[in-house]
């Protein structure tokens, strides 16, 4: 008999294919163009944009809604990819409520902003479908830069360089490129292997040369790189996992939220991913909020996501936090774990209540269970293996502004430096500015 | 409930609102559905002379300026008039009229500016039982170039002669339809006045090229590659009617003739101000074709609450209430000092108001690091742009400064006398102040 939601322990193809490809569709679906004209509509061609100024990569927002109001959303997309080359991806996955959408004035008007994301998306599908890369690189400069990671801070970095006629070289531990786009967000928000079409897509503007399967610390080293290269930029991300430090930690089914998110992503039959018929996940960022809801969406039946602190203080916006709700998984405010115990059914974790007090989270001296099939820890990563005679901070890289490291001619970004939160967009504009610090350094 | 019934020429209709001559009135079928769904009265569509009927062109006919939303803001046609047999008209018209008897039908026509061609075709309409007839001398394209249309409406001594022809032929009311595309209404006006007319109708549709299709080169709507220019109506006309009809309710040669008012009247405000303009009736045209009969049930309920709330009991109550407010330039008086002033509470920070004002015009709008933008009244010059360019209506508005007060803009005392131009001292021909 076929596996259902209320299959026990842990178990694949608790739903058909059927339910599956429609669990998970694109989250937000692509604008048609009349849906574009209308949503452009909207726009007020705002002076000094608040939406310009909250995005990362400084898109000039109003200036592309009009050009897909006038009928050139070609010309639009140019007017993002010269921002921010992952517009594609950015489209997609920002937490625009918190930043474009949020400070668009018709969110203060009537509490329902401009959808500049999905405009993004139309603006840059409708462009990237020419299948012709629209940028063309500068007179080969004759320099050549080492790029350390594919993910959106590299590729941004990568780019912006080659545009520039410098020969770029991107080692890549993994098989595949594209780092969190590829392997570390929810499947339904990037449908279609859309990081890879995009990756191919950026590729193709020349001059840069994949190299995957290659790590620092693993045959690579930074002194070598830098010998070999007139610049090195770092952007290989945060490949530690944070420790939740309670007892039990180690039992069989306590996993990584992020490998869970990329065996996701991987599937090549979503019926094929295991899932344990309840989860718990705990953590409070949009890794927790991306395990949670798919584990949901590959028909968990049970599933808690658990925070320890307050609803206000969680990373995931509330958006993402709604998200989770709507699709029926449980949030726990203000639970910290103690320790988890593997019994003969599976999983018992026990939760200590929390307070904040004279800003310190407290223990209140309660306690509660959750028995769990499985447990995703999503409690942030951490930059494991950082090459020697790097400054860090914060666990970080340690990086001024443009990217400069503290060693010559190293730049870094993205989740592994300093500077920034966590995002895409965030990691987009730290590599394409490296790139520009990058290539003044290597004119002057 | 106020009583929107209108007499308009002794033609009665249940409410003022009329749809014009145009497509919407051009057979029984849809007459039929306009008095269903509450028009007061019709124009039935331009009647020609008797014989072969008129062909209109086989492709498009139609082009629009849109605003936001597709929102149709002007529309421009190539249309004829009425391209059915004369006979088949006049008998639906004798139909609709026996069915509908409270409410109004004019006939319009068109016929060759020779008397034996008027002397024909009015006793026909005369025998439909129709309320009167109105004069097509504005349609500006096709008919035009065969001396018919507005070929006759740009030369007064033909509006003249005309009129007087259809004055010595038919018993019942004779309406002018008035041609905009002329340099001065009032000549026109005086020439129907002058021939015996009862009443004026205006504006018609004005010469127009809708847009260029950038593909094939051709203007729009376009025939098999080429376009012509066609009559402009809608909304965006509206100012242009207004003001023709304000002129020759306020000119002293033209005073008092009766107007019907035409040109992009879309809801029942817009109907409210041209009969505050000096118009006993208004029609309508390009609203029906945008959004169907229906729309004049707003126009109904509209007008009528709005009557209520200000008094008013009937129509005549307000006919031409604003004339007397139209005035030159000369006399606007320049001691009347207003500055901009944003409400906070409704601003939502896009800072329109601030880049109109500092790219294109007196630098009067201040914007502070957190977007809050102010009024700067040392450089205020009360231009009104940041109001009309704010997405929130009313969120800045113009307050007046006090009479006695300090302009800091000019640091002079604002007067409390009217002052004008006639009396400034910069006027070269100033005449003293009484």
């Amino acid at each position: 008999m076929a596996n259902s939601v209320s299959t026990s322990g842990i178990a694949s193809g608790r739903l058909s294919s059927e339910e599956l490809a429609a669990n998970f569709e694109d989250l937000h679906s692509p604008l048609s163009e009349h849906e574009a004209m209308v949503a452009a509509d909207r726009c007020y061609f705002c002076h000094d944009a608040p939406c310009l100024t909250a995005c990362p990569t400084s898109i000039d927002i109003p200036l592309f809604i009009r050009q897909i109001s006038t009928g050139t959303p070609e010309a639009s997309a140019m007017t993002i990819f010269e921002q921010n080359i992952l517009g594609g991806m950015c489209a997609r996955v920002c937490p625009t409520e918190t930043l474009c959408e949020e400070a668009c004035v018709r969110e203060a008007a009537e509490g329902k902003p401009v959808e500049i994301g999905r405009l993004q998306r139309f603006a840059t599908d409708t462009l990237m479908a020419k299948d012709k890369h629209p940028f063309k690189r500068a007179t080969p400069t004759g320099k050549s830069i080492a790029v350390v990671g594919a993910g959106p801070a590299g590729l941004a970095c990568a780019h912006r360089l080659a545009m520039h006629g410098h020969e770029v070289t991107i080692f890549e531990s993994r098989a595949k490129g594209g780092g969190l786009n590829e392997f570390g967000i929810a499947a339904y928000k990037s449908v279609d292997n859309f990081a890879q079409r995009e990756l191919d897509w950026l590729l193709s503007v020349g001059g840069i040369t994949m190299a995957y399967g290659r790590k620092i610390g693993d045959g690579l080293s930074l002194p070598d790189l830098q010998a070999s290269f007139d610049a090195v930029f770092l952007g290989m991300g945060l490949s530690g996992v944070n420790t939740l430090r309670c007892d039990g930690e180690d039992s069989d089914n306590v996993i990584d939220a992020v490998s869970f998110i990329s065996e996701v992503r991987q599937a090549e039959d979503l019926q094929k991913v295991d899932v344990g018929r309840r989860v718990v996940v705990i953590g409070g960022g949009m890794t927790a909020v991306d395990a949670a809801v798919q584990s949901k969406l590959l028909g968990a039946q049970d599933v808690s996501l658990v925070y320890r602190r307050e609803k206000d203080s969680m990373s995931a916006s509330v958006y993402e936090q709604q998200l989770a709700t709507s699709q029926g998984v449980r949030i726990i405010y203000n639970a910290q774990p103690e320790k988890i115990v593997s019994n003969g059914t599976g999983l018992n974790v026990e939760f200590a209540y929390t307070e904040t007090k004279d800003g310190k989270l407290k223990p209140t001296g309660e306690v509660f269970h959750l028995a769990a099939d499985q447990v995703f820890k999503a409690i942030g990563q951490n930059l494991a293996g950082a090459p020697d005679d790097l400054v860090l901070s914060g666990g970080k890289i340690q990086v001024e502004e443009n990217g400069r490291t503290s060693l010559a001619n190293v730049w870094a970004g993205g989740d592994c430096a300093t500077g920034g939160d966590d995002l895409t967009v965030t990691a987009v504009a730290e590599g394409r500015d490296a790139a520009i610090n990058i290539h003044a350094a290597l004119q002057s | 409930m106020a009583d929107l019934s209108c007499n308009f020429l002794g033609i009665k209709s249940p409410n003022p609102f009329w749809l014009a001559s145009a497509p919407p009135t051009d057979k029984e079928y849809n007459v039929r559905r306009a008095f269903e769904a509450g028009w007061g009265g019709v124009v039935w569509k331009t009647l020609g002379s008797e014989g072969p009927p008129v062909v209109n062109v086989n492709g498009p006919r139609y082009g629009v300026v849109h605003g936001a939303d597709r929102r149709v803001l002007g529309l421009n046609n190539i249309e004829l008039i009425t391209d059915r047999d004369l006979y088949q008209n006049l008998e639906e018209i004798k139909r609709v009229k026996t069915d509908y008897p409270d409410r109004a039908i004019v006939v319009s026509l068109m016929v060759p500016c020779e008397e034996g061609a008027w002397k024909e075709i009015l006793p026909l309409v005369e025998e439909t039982g129709a309320d009167g007839i109105e004069l097509n001398f504005g349609c500006p394209h096709g008919m035009a170039e065969r001396g018919m249309g507005s070929a006759v409406g740009q030369v007064p001594e033909y509006i003249e002669m005309v009129t007087r022809w259809c004055k010595q032929y038919y018993s019942k009311p004779v309406i002018v339809k008035l041609t905009p595309n002329i340099t001065d209404i009032l000549k026109p006006a005086a020439a129907a006045k002058a021939g015996g007319a009862d009443a004026v109708s205006l504006i018609n549709t004005i010469n127009s090229i809708i847009s260029v299709d950038l593909d094939t080169m051709a203007p729009q709507p376009s025939i098999d590659g080429k376009g012509t220019h066609g009559g402009y109506c809608g909304p965006a006309v509206k100012p242009i009617a207004m003001n023709m009809v304000a002129e020759i309710a306020r000119s002293p040669e033209t005073s008092g003739l009766p107007i019907s008012g035409i040109g992009g009247i879309t809801t029942w405000r817009d109907a409210a101000e041209y009969i505050a303009l000096g118009c006993g009736n208004v029609q309508v045209c390009t609203a029906a074709m945008t959004y169907g009969f229906n729309v004049v049930k707003e126009m109904i309920s509209g007008l009528s609450q709005w009557m209520d709330e200000k008094g008013h009991t009937s129509i005549d109550d307000f006919v031409g209430m604003a004339v007397p407010n139209v005035t030159d330039w000369q006399y606007l008086n320049l001691n009347y000092v207003t500055k901009a002033s944003i409400n906070q509470d409704d601003c939502i920070k896009c800072g329109r108001c601030y880049a109109a004002c500092e790219d294109t015009s007196h630098q009067a709008i201040l914007m502070s690091e957190d977007r809050t933008f102010t009024v700067d009244d040392t450089e205020c010059v009360a231009c009104n742009l940041c109001v009309e360019v704010c997405p929130v209506e009313n969120c800045i508005t113009m307050v007046e400064q006090a009479p006695g007060s300090i302009d800091p803009r000019t640091d002079r005392v604002i007067e409390k006398e009217h002052g004008d131009w006639t009396t400034h001292p910069n006027n070269p021909s100033a005449v003293a102040a009484e």
